[in-house]
C-alpha cells in the first residue's frame, strides 16, 4: 500500500504570543495536524500495512527545511511543487489532485486544517475533485478486507462516529489520532540521502489561479483585563450585579 | 430560483439552532434565500423551518440520506445549488458543514470561505471578514467568480426571527440510485445528557488539566455547570487526558462558544483555547497560578485552589 501525505509549512504556533503578535521572525514548522498525518503513515508502514510513504508540499525552496523534517521522521521520498503564490484551498486541492493522479496512492492522509489559515477545506475538496470517499477529523484508522476499506473513527460535534470507506480515499487527521515522534539523529542523517523531487504546476499539467484574495489583516479587538476578586462571596456578588446569577 | 441556498443541520429529532444563524447573513446579503435540509423522515423538521422568511424549504428526503455521509450529501447539495441557480451556498460552521460543504464546493468548482464573522462592502463588492491563526488575527477576503460557498460562525450572527409568512415546502427530486456508494455509516456514540448543548447554552463551565481525573472533573466542572443550569466544556489537555469526551473541547479546533457567562476552572489560557471563548460576555477564571494568561482577558479572576473554591461556589450558587 502506498500512502501520500500532503503537508504545509506554517509559522510555529507556539511562537505566537497570547497577545496575538507573531514573533518577528517566526520559526517555520510542519503544520501540527499534518505532522499527525505523517506519524500515522509511519505507524501504518511499521505494522506492515504500507510499503511506501510519499510526502508532498507546495512552496518556494525555503520549505525544503520542513521537507527534510518529514523525511527525517521517516517519509520515504518527497515532492515539492514549486509555487510560491498565495494559493487558496481550492487551488491547493487542484494541485494535489494532479499529484494524486501522478502517484496513484491507495490512501491520502493529511491534516484536517492548517493552523495558520484555519480553513479546513483542502482534504474534502480533494476528495470531491477525485470522487473518492473521505473520512474527516479522524482519531482512529483500521484497514479492513485486505486493505480495500478503512474503518475510521471521527471526532464530530456530537461525539465519536465510525464510518467505513472504500479505498482509495482521503483521510484527514484530528488531534487525538496519535502523538508524533521526535526526529532522531539517525533519521536526520538518513534524510540527507532521500530524494526531493521538484515539480512545477506546468509539469503536472495543472493550471490554477487562486480566487480568494486576502485584502487586509488586522488585530481583533482585545478584551480589557478585568477585575481580581478575593473571595467566592465577592465573585457571586459581581455575577449578581451582572445579572448572570 | 434563490440567490442563496442555506444548508440547515439537524439531529433527526430537531433542527440544530446554531445552523439557523446563517439565515441572518443571508438577510444581510439581500435577495431571496431557500433553506435546504437533507435526511430521511424530515416532515417535522421541514415543518419547523417554514417561518424564517425563506422563498422555499427544500427537502431532500430519502433512505439513502439517512446518515450524513459526505460523498452523498455533497452530491445532493451541489445538485440542489445548481438547480436552484444559487450564487451563494451557505452553512454554519460545525463538523457537519465542514465535512460536506468543501466537498460540495469542489463539485461546484466554487471557492469557499470558512468561518465568516462579518461582511463588508468595498467598491460595490462583498468582502468577508474571518479569523486566522486561532483567532489572533482577522482577515478581509475577496472572492472572485459568480458562485461561492461560505460557512459562518454562529456566535457572530444573531438567531433569526421566526415570524414570517409560511414558506412553501418543496421536495427536491434526485436520483438516489446514482449517488456515490463509497462510504458506509457504522455507528455513533450515544451519550445521554440532560445538560444544554455547549454551543447554545447561556452558561458554560469548562475545566483544564488541573482537574486531574474524570471523577474530579465531573464533580467540580459538572457540579458547577448543573448548579448554574449550564453546559460543560474542556480544554484540549483535559480531553487528551481522558477527563472529558472529545466533543467537549472548546477552542481553535474544537467548538467556539459565546455564552453570557463562561467559567474557566484550572485553565491557563493557551491561545488555542482563548480562540473559542473570547466573544463570551463575562469570563470568570479560577486558577491557582496568579500569572496565568487567562487572567489577562477574564472579566473576573479569582486566584486559588479549585478543590476549595469550586465546592464553595457551587454551594453559594445553590443558595442564590
Amino acid at each position: 500500500m502506498k500512502i501520500l501525505v500532503p503537508f504545509k509549512s506554517v509559522p510555529d504556533p507556539n511562537d505566537v504570543t497570547v497577545a496575538g503578535a507573531a514573533a518577528s521572525t517566526p520559526k517555520w514548522v510542519i503544520n501540527p495536524f499534518d505532522e499527525i498525518a505523517i506519524e500515522e503513515a509511519l505507524r501504518i508502514r511499521e505494522r506492515g500495512e504500507a510499503t511506501e510513504i510519499v510526502g508532498v508540499t507546495i512552496g518556494a525552496p525555503a520549505v525544503d527545511e520542513q521537507i527534510r523534517a518529514a523525511l527525517a521522521m521517516g517519509v520515504d521520498r518527497a515532492i515539492r511543487i514549486d509555487d510560491s503564490r498565495a494559493l487558496d484551498p481550492y487551488a491547493v486541492a487542484r494541485i494535489l489532485g494532479a499529484v494524486v493522479e501522478k502517484e496513484a496512492p491507495h490512501v491520502v492522509i493529511m491534516g484536517k486544517q492548517a493552523v495558520d489559515d484555519d480553513s479546513n477545506q483542502v482534504g474534502q475538496m480533494l476528495a470531491g475533485l477525485l470522487g473518492w470517499p473521505q473520512a474527516t477529523f479522524v482519531s482512529k484508522i483500521e484497514f479492513l478486507d485486505n486493505r480495500t476499506r478503512a474503518q475510521c473513527t471521527r471526532e464530530t460535534d456530537g461525539g465519536l462516529e465510525v464510518v467505513a470507506i472504500k479505498l482509495p480515499a482521503i483521510i484527514t487527521t484530528d488531534l487525538r489520532l496519535n502523538e508524533p515522534r521526535y526526529v532522531s539523529l539517525p533519521g536526520l542523517m538518513k534524510a540527507r540521502h532521500k530524494l526531493i523531487e521538484t515539480l512545477t504546476c506546468d509539469q503536472l499539467g495543472v493550471t490554477v489561479r487562486p480566487r480568494t484574495t486576502t485584502l487586509s489583516i488586522s488585530s481583533p479587538p482585545k478584551r480589557a483585563a478585568g477585575t481580581r476578586v478575593e473571595s467566592v462571596e465577592e465573585l457571586v456578588a459581581k455575577l449578581r450585579q451582572e445579572q448572570v446569577l | 430560483m434563490a440567490k442563496t441556498l442555506i444548508l440547515i443541520e439537524h439531529d433527526r429529532q430537531q433542527v440544530k439552532r446554531p445552523s439557523l444563524h446563517a439565515i441572518t447573513l443571508a438577510r444581510q446579503l439581500g435577495g431571496d434565500y431557500a433553506l435546504l435540509v437533507l435526511g430521511h423522515g424530515l416532515d417535522d423538521i421541514a415543518a419547523s423551518l417554514v417561518s424564517y422568511g425563506a422563498c422555499a424549504v427544500v427537502v431532500a428526503d430519502d433512505p439513502a440520506l439517512t446518515e450524513p455521509l459526505a460523498d452523498r450529501y455533497a452530491t445532493v447539495i451541489a445538485e440542489a445549488t445548481r438547480k436552484r441557480g444559487a450564487k451563494t451556498l451557505l452553512g454554519t460552521s460545525s463538523t457537519f458543514s465542514k465535512d460536506v460543504l468543501p466537498r460540495a464546493a469542489a463539485l461546484l468548482d466554487a471557492p469557499m470561505v470558512t468561518d465568516v464573522l462579518a461582511i463588508e462592502e468595498i467598491d460595490g463588492s462583498i468582502m468577508y471578514r474571518r479569523p486566522i491563526n486561532a483567532g489572533s488575527m482577522l482577515t478581509t477576503v475577496r472572492v472572485e467568480g459568480d458562485r461561492r460557498v461560505l460557512t459562518v460562525r454562529a456566535t457572530a450572527f444573531e438567531a433569526p426571527a421566526a415570524n414570517a409568512a409560511p414558506s412553501p415546502i418543496e421536495r427536491f427530486a434526485f436520483d438516489a440510485a446514482s449517488l456515490p456508494n463509497g462510504m458506509q455509516f457504522i455507528s455513533r456514540e450515544q451519550r445521554a445528557s440532560d445538560r444544554p448543548d455547549l454551543t447554545e447554552s447561556r452558561v458554560v463551565v469548562s475545566g483544564g488539566r488541573p482537574l486531574k481525573d474524570k471523577e474530579t472533573f465531573e464533580r467540580l466542572v459538572g457540579g458547577l455547570a448543573d448548579a448554574l443550569g449550564g453546559a460543560v466544556g474542556a480544554t484540549r489537555a483535559a480531553v487528551d487526558a481522558g477527563m472529558a469526551p472529545n466533543d467537549y473541547q472548546v477552542g481553535q479546533t474544537g467548538k467556539v462558544v459565546a455564552p453570557e457567562l463562561y467559567i474557566a476552572l484550572g485553565i491557563s489560557g493557551a491561545i488555542q483555547h482563548l480562540a473559542g471563548i473570547k466573544d463570551s460576555r463575562i469570563i470568570v477564571a479560577i486558577n491557582k497560578d496568579p500569572d496565568a494568561p487567562i487572567f489577562q482577558m477574564a472579566t473576573y479572576g479569582l486566584v486559588g485552589d479549585l478543590h476549595h473554591i469550586v465546592p464553595q461556589l457551587i454551594e453559594a450558587v445553590r443558595r442564590a
